[in-house]
């Protein structure tokens, strides 16, 4: 990547972070009602020094150019705001549940990558045939199952018929007295049936795309030389197509962690993680507004930095884009 | 447009979407018929199973039945999948159209903001829109439509700008017909079959985002839901599996089937697509 290349991504994150920003001042001044009653959130509402004192610090009695520029600057200098309910400032609230959120946003990343190239790779080789049929079948309809009502259908399975494993929760209360090991494999067992309902959604999606880009990689001419030359299947299929097939999964999955996240909110809620979306959940239910606003604005930049991370892999994969 | 129709109707995937989207349909069209009491109102004892008389899906933890949400959260369901994704679509194709159509600044700086929203994680968007405008039909449908253009507009702006470099648009423009008028009558109408199909695709996402604001506790209260009866239903899972599985049945059907018909769609009307 050229010096000027890596300047101008950078000066596109920063707008990025800008314009959301301002989608958070837009918000808090289109609610009805007064935007400090916002900012403070529904307990914080009820306590006229408390209003008075957010009033004062976001200028809210200053025009609205002067507000934006009082309000990005506290996004500048990583101040999320108050909150009222919790007593906390939102951005430690946010810190300490942001580890779950990444354990479980990226053990469903990997596996619904890895499933859907595996099974898009085997409905693509096999195209046509029932395997084909089977996986396009359930991929169809995994991608129109809501994902909390998946979720509670695997607790039904899983936790409530089959009791092998937790139905919520991030770790056994017991579990951190029996040491490291221990700890770390009761984790992994909550971590089991959110992962994979989160991971499934994305799995058929991915798998879709794997499987007609494998198609399309198959009729290419490079593929026929292959096979000219007398390469076996499994080495055609290993050395010439998956890469290439892989590379627009591979960009899609990057463009899909923005909704991975936002399907961690609901995944989170059904299995109690303690995660960003957990907090999300009651932070609706209690309408504490600071917290949902600072939310919104670190999921953002969640994703924008995942989107970094995925072209950073397909220049490793694709030593075309390297070059550029 | 008869061949469409025809390719569309020997399509199975077509048909048996139309099939079962004609079932959902009825079921929103009977609810006031067939349950003309309110689905909120209580009707027999709570988490009474289902096939039991009088409540042939069950009924849920306040005694309501279960059949009578499920076929008045259809009303729901549609309206609301319906006119988001209008919304959706007027924001998309008109934003998309202009990048398309007009200059190079002008197209720049629309896919820069098209980019911009598709970096946004749009779910939490929709959560924070709804929220802080409280919930109702129309904050919910504003908050899918706001968060479901992107794709529609990056679309209608790589159809525009392909039919727009076609000669029989160039040979408008030689007659000196203006750019608006090139752009209604001829570009568009060209460049709308794809539009359609991603749009009626756009309805099972919006249903389907409608299904999880409302889990969230972020529907309508005044409507019955879907996604409301899963959230009210998940806390008794272990004694009344039915409170929340036929509602999220209920949803499964109804976006499979438009993705379904979606891609009959794609079959009838892009041909030359869908067969490369």
């Amino acid at each position: 990547m050229s010096l000027r290349a890596i300047l101008s991504r950078l000066a596109g994150i920063v707008i990025t972070i800008f314009v959301i920003a301002t989608i958070n001042f837009v918000l808090v001044r289109a609610a009805p009602g007064d935007p400090a009653a916002v900012i403070a959130g529904q307990s914080g509402a009820t306590d006229e020094k408390f209003l008075q004192q957010v009033r004062a610090e976001y200028g809210l009695d200053k025009p609205y150019l002067v507000q934006l520029g009082a309000y990005l600057g506290k996004v500048a200098t990583l101040d999320l705001g108050y909150s009222y309910r919790l007593r906390r400032p939102v951005k430690d609230l946010i810190g300490e549940r942001l580890g779950p959120t990444l354990l479980l946003t990226l053990s469903a990343f990997t596996l619904s990558l890895l499933g859907g190239v595996v099974f898009g790779t085997l409905a693509g080789i096999r195209h046509g045939k029932w395997s084909d049929l089977a996986i396009s079948l359930v991929a169809l309809v995994l991608y129109a199952t809501p994902v909390f009502w998946l979720g509670l259908m695997l607790v039904l399975l899983f936790s409530i018929q089959l009791e092998w494993l937790p139905a919520f929760g991030y770790v056994d209360m017991r579990a951190g007295r029996l040491g490291t090991m221990a700890y770390a494999l009761d984790v992994l067992k909550h971590l089991c049936l959110p992962a994979v309902t989160l991971g499934a959604i994305y799995m058929a999606v991915y798998a879709r795309l794997m499987r007609s880009s494998l198609i399309e990689v198959a009729a290419e001419d490079y593929i026929k030389t292959a096979r000219a030359k007398g390469l076996k299947e499994g080495a055609v299929v290993r050395g010439h197509m998956l890469r290439n097939a892989s590379l627009p999964v591979i960009t899609f999955a990057g463009l899909q962690v923005g909704a991975m996240i936002g399907g961690a909110v609901v995944v989170e809620t059904v299995f109690s993680w303690p995660g960003l979306g957990r907090l999300t959940f009651d932070a609706v239910t209690s309408r504490d507004y600071p917290v949902l606003l600072g939310l919104f604005l670190v999921m953002s930049i969640l994703v924008i930095c995942v989107n970094l991370l995925t072209d950073l892999i397909h220049r490793l994969v694709d030593p075309r884009l390297a070059v550029r | 447009m008869n061949d469409s129709l025809r390719t569309f109707l020997r399509h199975p995937a077509g048909t048996v979407g139309l099939a079962i989207l004609a079932v959902v349909c009825v079921a929103a069209a009977l609810a006031p018929i067939l349950y003309p009491g309110s689905p909120w109102d209580m009707v027999g004892a709570p988490l009474r199973g289902p096939g039991t008389l009088g409540s042939f899906l069950g009924t849920d933890t306040m005694g309501r039945d279960i059949a009578s949400g499920v076929m008045h959260g259809a009303r729901v369901s549609l309206m609301i999948g319906i006119a988001s994704t209008l919304a959706a679509l007027l924001v998309g194709v008109t934003l998309g159209a202009i990048a398309g159509f007009a200059g190079e600044t002008i197209d720049l700086l629309i896919v820069r903001f098209i980019e911009i929203f598709q970096t946004i994680p749009n779910f939490v968007l929709a959560i924070l829109l709804v929220a802080i405008l409280t919930p109702s039909i129309w904050t919910i449908i504003l908050a899918i439509g706001l968060v479901s253009w992107p794709p529609l507009a990056r679309l209608t702006r790589i159809q525009v700008k392909s039919i727009a470099a076609r000669e029989f648009v160039q040979a408008a423009r030689c007659q000196g017909q203006g750019s608006l008028s090139i752009l209604l009558r001829h570009v568009i109408p060209n460049a709308i079959s794809p539009i359609i199909v991603t749009g009626s695709m756009t309805v099972a996402s919006a249903i389907l985002i409608e299904a999880a604001l409302s889990f969230m506790g972020l529907g309508d209260p005044n409507y019955m839901s879907w996604g409301y009866m899963i959230g009210a239903g998940r806390t008794v899972i272990r004694q009344a599996w039915w409170a929340s599985v036929f509602p999220g049945l209920a949803i499964l059907l109804t976006a499979v089937a438009i993705n379904l018909i979606g891609e009959a769609l794609n079959d009838a009307l892009n041909p030359k697509i869908s067969r490369s």
